[in-house]
């Protein structure tokens, strides 16, 4: 049956934008305050799922090309490459950094390799999870 | 402004609180689904709306902290709750569930009809 989803869809459209970018403030937040990179990934494949529920499968990839299993490679690539930076300049595995830079709109702001190892670990999971909510949905 | 500030939390949390009273006496008396989840949608997103309001004023006002993050939830409730109720009774409309024996007026039973049954098998 061919059913009007209309409602669903333009719900879907807004709520997408609310979700994700709520996904990058966790995502951000979690050095201080409850987030990181796990949560952060999550959020933003519910935020991927729910558009898959509105629309389907193929639009969705249309929409996102995205092969997400290079997504989880690149995302293992970065957490080893951040915890490798260290044993070039003479420090254990996995020793962090962090310093002060003065960006001309956030003024004084502490960067951390820390959050790149985050950003692998955000990338493995948005990875993961689509990757299996692909392969259960799509078995034509 | 202590008292003012306590006086505006404690009725928003209190209205919210009487809201979802209310939508759980509705669950539990309406007699078919889709009155139920006129109950349900309505008054459970307004109530769960005043007392996120309350939460965030006793945050503003009384421990000076300024959380947006409540305020988007409200935004997100207000567009998400009833259009969850919408895909819901649609849903089971379609499935075939009866609407109540005293229901007066069903304008989609001409839109669905013939379709519903050949669905169903």
């Amino acid at each position: 049956m061919k059913v009007n989803n209309v409602i669903l869809q333009f719900t879907a459209k807004i709520v997408f934008f609310i979700i994700f970018f709520f996904a990058i403030h966790i995502f951000f937040a979690g050095h201080y305050t409850p987030g990181g990179g796990f949560v952060g990934g999550l959020v933003t494949a519910s935020a991927i799922v729910l558009l898959i529920i509105a629309f389907d499968l193929n639009t969705v990839q249309r929409l996102l090309p995205i092969n997400y299993v290079y997504l989880v490679a690149i995302g293992l690539i970065l957490a080893l490459g951040t915890a490798a930076i260290s044993m070039f300049v003479d420090q254990p595995f996995f020793t962090h950094f962090f310093d002060y830079f003065y960006l001309p709109l956030f003024g004084k702001t502490s960067l951390h390799t820390a959050a790149l190892f985050d950003l692998g670990v955000y990338l493995v999971v948005v990875g993961v999870t689509m990757t299996i909510i692909q392969t259960i949905g799509d078995d034509e | 402004m202590t008292i003012l500030a306590n006086i505006l939390v404690i009725f928003f949390i209190s209205v919210g609180l009487l809201f979802i009273v209310v939508t759980v006496i509705g669950l539990i008396r309406l007699p078919d689904l889709y009155s139920r989840s006129h109950a349900a949608s309505k008054s459970s997103t307004l109530g769960v709306m005043c007392i996120l309001l309350g939460v965030f004023f006793h945050f503003w006002l009384k421990e000076d902290h300024f959380n947006p993050g409540i305020l988007l939830g409200i935004v997100f409730l207000f567009i998400t709750g009833p259009v969850g109720a919408h895909i819901m009774s649609r849903s089971s409309y379609i499935a075939g569930v009866k609407p109540w024996s005293g229901t007066v007026r069903d304008d989609l039973k001409e839109e669905f009809k013939g379709k519903i049954k050949k669905e169903k098998l």
